[in-house]
């Protein structure tokens, strides 16, 4: 059978990627991605948990859900910011997004 | 190797070489296909592991609502140098080393949780049951609605914020006067 | 024989393991080998003699509306016409546009037929004969929809082509509204039978079906549907004389057929869930005893349903794409919203003060009709009224 962590060090590589993509890229449709990616990581290691440690309780498979909604909102208004940033702009390039630097 | 292992292997490698080409690739339609199989993927090991409801919800919202928003914004926001400029910013070279310390900082956290090393027992309650019990669980009192309703009122300031954002500027006086 | 006819399926599925076992497989490798077995089945035979079936009933129907005769040269009444068209798209020149992302370009059919035979996997044509009865089958129906819609934007975005683009633009905002009131109305069945199966929701429907408990759940599905699928009057998708076949301007050959295949094997396939979810499956006159009868009476309710879509489509005109938003935003959703309330309430209330269900439930989406009615009314007069003012202001004094 598939012992817990093998899920959990698949989920950690996941995120790890997420992260990667959310630090390393300029374009923040590309930064976005990276941040569903450490979301979906995220959900992978919260069902794990609770298949594998605690069936009985609904609370595993709850949080998953609201972890789908937020994840559903942060996507809308970030790319509506996105959107609304490249027709003023016109560059999405996240390092050029500097005016309330110092 | 059992059929599950080697299923939970293929999926595993699958899902991971797909996340890594969403951080790889230059073109970003590419990049957001490949986003779309890391969520089939995502969606396989809930199959697995016996969330049938969490999968199907995970492909209904993720991959039909917000890959295809990921997807619009990209062809949306399109630039005329997508070719020639590097995709990675200047400290790429900070942060690969960081995520590669960060995931192995997991495994030695993760390697201490009691558990970590346990097999799946099998369900007591049928799969039937379970959707039955997450219903219930999500609008009972001593249950979880109250983060069922925060969440539906995150929903509502999210959709009305993300149109109220996007909607086009409004047309300025000369423009409304000619 | 009286076996064979009681429990058809199950005798097959016995006879099948016990020559494999016999020949010296284990029981689980032969219970897989008949799945894939009824896999291939379902979706190389049927699928395949339904679409070559489904484009010929069109023609002819289609002709025969328009007081003309459709065809009838090749084969006994033009049977053998959609084999012709196979042949010939089959042999015809294979182009990709030049810039175009080669493999996005070619994996768009392959996605949209994909989405398309993927539905089948829950329907439950008889008794005991249905692909997967998973638990959350109406909420999959709804998910494999979707995937629909992403391999459409693949198709135009890959053929490098603005119109395309602009094609596949307009038609996702489509395809992704239309899932709000389709997923609103799904839950109705949902409240009526208890359970996301389709196999427990047809098993509900055996005393009284639920397009009389529901009509307008039934209503607002079908409508629905009919746009998720692009079918007249939601034409926009593929409207030939308007933006020359929106995203499929690109795509010749078999990769074309692919796709016209895919859209009238979705239009056969919400005929059928239609049937399945408000029309009672299988459900008739001796389907319990014999299941060979419930997959006739499953098949006769879907021939019915694809009738009248196809009577639909060749009736009414294209509706324009901000009719289409209004349609939608401002009349489905609210009204399959009030349609959840209405029918949450008059179920629980039928079952506390003890009327009969049905009556109950048809009382309360009588009554929602009856105020969606008194208020469509009151806001097309004073559309008029208002239109009527411009004109006397314009034209008059």
């Amino acid at each position: 059978m598939i012992p817990l962590s093998w899920y959990l060090v698949l989920a950690a590589a996941i995120f790890c990627v997420g992260l990667y993509g959310a630090l390393a890229r300029r374009n923040a449709v590309a930064i976005l991605m990276g941040i569903e990616l450490m979301l979906n990581a995220v959900n992978i290691n919260l069902i794990a948990f609770w298949r594998y440690l605690n069936p009985g309780s609904m609370g595993g498979q709850v949080f998953a859900i609201i972890v789908f909604a937020v994840a559903a909102s942060e996507a809308a208004v970030g790319l509506a910011l996105i959107i609304s940033i490249y027709r003023r702009r016109s560059t999405v390039a996240a390092d050029d997004l500097n005016l309330l630097k110092w | 190797m059992t059929v599950v292992q080697i299923i939970f292997v293929i999926t595993a490698i699958v899902t991971f070489l797909a996340a890594i080409m969403v951080v790889a690739s230059p073109n970003l339609i590419h990049a957001a296909l490949w986003l779309v199989l890391t969520l089939a993927g995502v969606a396989v090991l809930f199959l697995l592991l016996e969330a049938a409801f969490l999968a199907v919800v995970q492909v209904a919202i993720y991959i039909g609502a917000i890959a295809i928003l990921v997807i619009f914004a990209v062809m949306l926001t399109r630039q005329v140098s997508t070719g020639l400029a590097s995709q990675v910013n200047r400290t790429w070279w900070l942060a690969a080393p960081a995520a590669v310390i960060l995931f192995a900082g997991l495994i030695v956290l993760f390697s201490q949780v009691a558990g970590f090393q346990a097999v799946a027992e099998p369900l007591v309650k049928e799969p039937a049951t379970l959707v039955v019990d997450l219903g219930r669980a999500l609008v009972d009192a001593q249950g979880y609605v109250l983060p069922f309703e925060v969440a539906s009122v995150l929903l509502l300031a999210a959709m009305i914020g993300a149109i109220v954002i996007a909607l086009p500027p409004a047309p300025t006086v000369e423009e409304k006067g000619a | 024989m009286d076996v064979f006819f009681r429990d058809p399926f199950g005798w097959v599925s016995r006879t099948w393991n016990d020559l494999l076992t016999g020949l010296g497989l284990s029981s689980e490798l032969a219970t897989l080998l008949l799945q894939l077995v009824g896999a291939v089945v379902l979706t190389g035979i049927v699928l395949t003699l339904s679409g070559v079936f489904l484009t010929w009933l069109d023609r002819k129907l289609s002709a025969r509306i328009q007081d003309r005769l459709g065809p009838n040269r090749v084969g006994p009444y033009g049977l053998l016409q959609s084999v012709a068209d196979a042949i010939k798209l089959v042999t015809k020149e294979d182009i990709t546009p030049d810039g175009a992302d080669k493999v996005v370009y070619n994996l768009a059919p392959l996605l949209a037929i994909m989405s398309v035979a993927g539905l089948w996997a829950v329907v439950p044509f008889a008794p005991q004969l249905i692909g997967t009865d998973l638990n959350v089958g109406l909420l999959y129906l709804v998910s494999i929809g979707s995937i629909g819609t992403l391999s459409i934007i693949m198709a135009g975005w890959a053929s490098n082509n603005k119109y395309a683009l602009l094609g596949a633009f307009r038609t996702v905002a489509q395809l992704v509204s239309y899932e709000v009131p389709m997923v609103l109305a799904l839950i109705i069945p949902t409240m009526l039978a208890g359970s996301m199966g389709m196999g427990d929701i047809v098993a509900r429907q055996r005393d009284v079906w639920f397009i009389v408990l529901a009509p307008l759940a039934g209503l607002v599905f079908f409508i629905s549907s009919l746009a998720e699928v692009g079918r007249t009057p939601f034409d926009l998708m593929e409207a030939e004389s308007e933006i020359v076949a929106g995203f499929n301007i690109e795509y010749s050959g078999m990769k074309f057929g692919m796709f016209y295949v895919a859209e009238f094997l979705h239009a056969f396939t919400i005929s059928a869930l239609t049937a399945t979810i408000f029309l009672g499956g299988w459900q008739g006159p001796g389907a319990a005893a014999f299941p060979l009868l419930g997959l006739v009476y499953f098949l006769i309710k879907t021939a019915t349903v694809y009738f009248i879509l196809t009577l639909i489509r060749f009736t009414l005109p294209r509706i324009r794409i901000d009719q289409m938003n209004d349609l939608n935003w401002k009349f489905l959703t609210p009204l399959a919203l009030a349609a959840v309330i209405v029918t949450a309430v008059a179920d629980k209330a039928a079952l506390e003060v003890g009327w009969s269900r049905t009556g109950a439930l048809l009382a309360a989406n009588g009554a929602v009709l009856l105020v969606t009615v008194l208020l469509l009314g009151r806001h097309a007069r004073s559309l008029r009224r208002r239109l009527e003012a411009r004109v006397v202001r314009a034209t008059g004094s």
